[in-house]
């Protein structure tokens, strides 16, 4: 573990607590802002990364994939009301050179649906790659690694 | 409607099948027997899974657990993962490589070989002439139980039936001209996405061979005004119905679909506009203009190219409502690095979380929610005829090879079902 200045900690610790909240909230508009314009966010299953598989189930390599993603969703696709709710832990920075940093997040999604019953729906780690400029921090790159690898239904709304 | 049919007498046809199906766990456990350990045969896996010698993977016929391995000779094996001494799971990864090639039960280390034929029973002498096993004991009567196993260009098939034709006759040569087509050479596999869905097995069987919902209930495309209103679509059966296949392709010739759209109750045309279309790309690599590919293998797999992604989906049946689908993407072994990037991305297409296929997992625990308590009545699939032919409509406005699903269905429950039906009517 490296000693990382309290501020630097909590810059980051923001952004994925925003980054919650603006996902469970609703508010996918804003999602992507969270990113850098030339951006990677994948979801790729535990099973995958251990054995060195690439495939994901979301792989958006521009900020404008993610754009595309939240558009689908309010426009076209289909899927089970929900609503979810993100329990992200504080993030353990790995490297930091220069503006980059590297760190990395425990996350828990539970889902309630109209059933009303209230499920762990997906948990997994953050691997992530951070700008911090000017006092905030935006994700070069967010590898949602999932350990759920039974996805209830279908994956729609972002991880 | 006749008072017989308000009884239910009606026994279940290929254009109608009892609702109950989807709910009942004696049809559940009859399905078992007839169909997964019946004259069929089941998806297992692709060789790319298990390349060396040692290497297995966990996976199911139906219910049952099996696993299949690559034997020190290089030959494929699958055996149920079910202890021939008290029924404990034998293996417990979903994956790796057994170097030795031996399979140990942890519970009291009775030992098989890739083969599954017991090899090693530990005191089965007992300890100084005390305990173990009697002189009658012979291990050549206790092996896993062993699948009957063929492979068809890469894809692994076992059966539990001795009296199922070979694997090819099976497929039948129109199933496997199509095989061949996306299993033209080498592949690699990608990954995995496991997607779980509350509903019976069957509902997704019906869904992948029903191309009359594409358009209407994934609407990524025409939300974005890429509808491409006239494209050549073909759908072919096999003999027996229950294998299916459908195409679409560019258009060769000058067809006028314009009132499709009209027809539809949802927007069709949508002015959405993507920002980033490569997502879209589609790079012809086969022979042919063909960019989607859907061929259901009856009864438990859907081979897949569809633009760029090729996919394997096993159906694995845990319980009446309890269906997994287990999507194995794949590539071409001779993919360089930027063929194997495009198609990450176009894999965002399908799977769970695909923006043209994520539907299909809502619309099966739709129809499993909506037809709870519905036995004796019937669901309706009379779209493009009440036959089963070889071809589908144009289109694919056309339950043709849904109703192949129940026609071979039917034939294999036979008896099982008929005494369901009358008992609804009881
Ligand atoms: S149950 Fe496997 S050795 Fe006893
Ligand atoms: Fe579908």
């Amino acid at each position: 573990m490296i000693s990382v200045d309290p501020v630097l900690q909590g810059q980051v610790d923001s952004l994925n607590a925003a980054y919650g909240l603006c996902l469970d909230d609703g508010r996918l508009e804003e999602w992507p802002a969270f990113f850098v314009d030339d951006c990677l966010y994948q979801v790729i299953a535990r099973e995958n990364v251990d054995n060195g598989l690439p495939a994901a189930v979301m792989y958006c390599d521009s900020k404008g994939m993610l754009v595309d993603r939240v558009v689908a969703l309010r426009r076209a696709n289909v899927f089970p009301e929900h609503f979810s709710r993100h329990l992200i832990s504080r993030a353990v920075i790995a490297g930091i050179k220069g503006e980059t940093v590297t760190a990395q997040a425990s996350y828990a999604v539970l889902q309630t649906r109209n059933d009303g019953e209230t499920r762990i729906y997906n948990a997994g780690k953050y691997i992530d790659m951070l700008i911090v400029k000017e006092g905030a921090a935006k994700l070069v790159s967010r590898t949602c690694v999932y350990d759920t690898h039974r996805i209830a239904t279908l994956l729609a709304t972002p991880i | 409607m006749s008072v017989e049919n308000r009884m239910g007498a009606r026994p279940s046809l290929p254009t109608g099948v009892d609702y109950g199906v989807y709910h009942s766990p004696k049809i559940f456990a009859a399905e078992q027997r007839k169909v997964f350990q019946g004259r069929t045969w089941c998806y297992l896996g692709l060789e790319a899974e298990i390349p060396d010698p040692g290497d297995f993977r966990a996976t199911h016929v139906g219910e049952t657990p099996v696993v299949l391995v690559r034997g020190l000779d290089w030959k494929v094996n699958a055996w149920v993962n079910r202890c021939a001494h008290k029924g404990a799971t034998v293996c417990r990864s979903l994956r790796g490589n057994q170097a030795d090639g031996a399979f140990v039960c942890v519970y009291h280390q009775w030992a098989y070989d890739a083969e599954g034929t017991l090899v090693g029973v530990p005191f089965r002498r007992g300890l100084k002439g005390v305990g173990g096993y009697g002189k009658d004991f012979d291990p050549a009567n206790h092996s896993l139980e062993k699948l009957r196993v063929e492979s068809y260009k890469g894809m692994v098939f076992g059966t539990f039936s001795s009296e199922v034709e070979p694997l090819e006759e099976f497929l039948g040569p129109v199933m496997r001209k199509y095989v061949d087509r996306v299993l033209q050479r080498p592949i690699k596999v990608l990954g995995y996405a496991r997607q779980h869905m509350a509903g019976n097995w069957k509902l997704y069987s019906e869904n992948s061979r029903d191309s009359y919902h594409g358009a209407l209930l994934h609407l990524f495309y025409p939300t974005f005004g890429i509808y491409r209103q006239s494209q050549d679509s073909a759908g072919e059966l096999a003999e027996q119905g229950f294998h299916s296949v459908f195409t679409v392709a560019k258009p060769k010739g000058d067809v006028d679909y314009g009132s499709f759209g009209d027809e539809a109750n949802r927007e069709m045309q949508g002015t959405a506009q993507l920002q980033d279309e490569s997502l879209l790309q589609f790079r012809p690599e086969i022979d042919d203009d063909i960019g989607l590919h859907i061929q259901s293998l009856f009864p438990s797999v859907v081979l897949q190219q569809i633009q760029n992604t090729l996919a394997t989906r096993q159906i694995v049946t845990h319980g009446v409502d309890q269906t997994e689908l287990v999507w194995t993407y794949f590539g071409y072994a001779d993919d360089d690095e930027e063929t194997t990037r495009h198609r990450l991305r176009n894999l965002n297409l399908v799977g769970p979380s695909g923006l043209i296929s994520m539907e299909d997992g809502e619309a099966v625990e739709l129809c499993q929610q909506g037809t709870v308590g519905a036995e004796g009545k019937y669901n309706f699939i009379k779209m493009g005829g009440d036959d089963v032919r070889g071809y589908y409509a144009p289109m694919g406005m056309d339950e043709n090879a849904v109703r192949g699903f129940w026609k071979g269905y039917l034939d294999l429950m036979g008896n099982a079902l008929a005494t369901f039906d009358k008992q609804m009517v009881a």
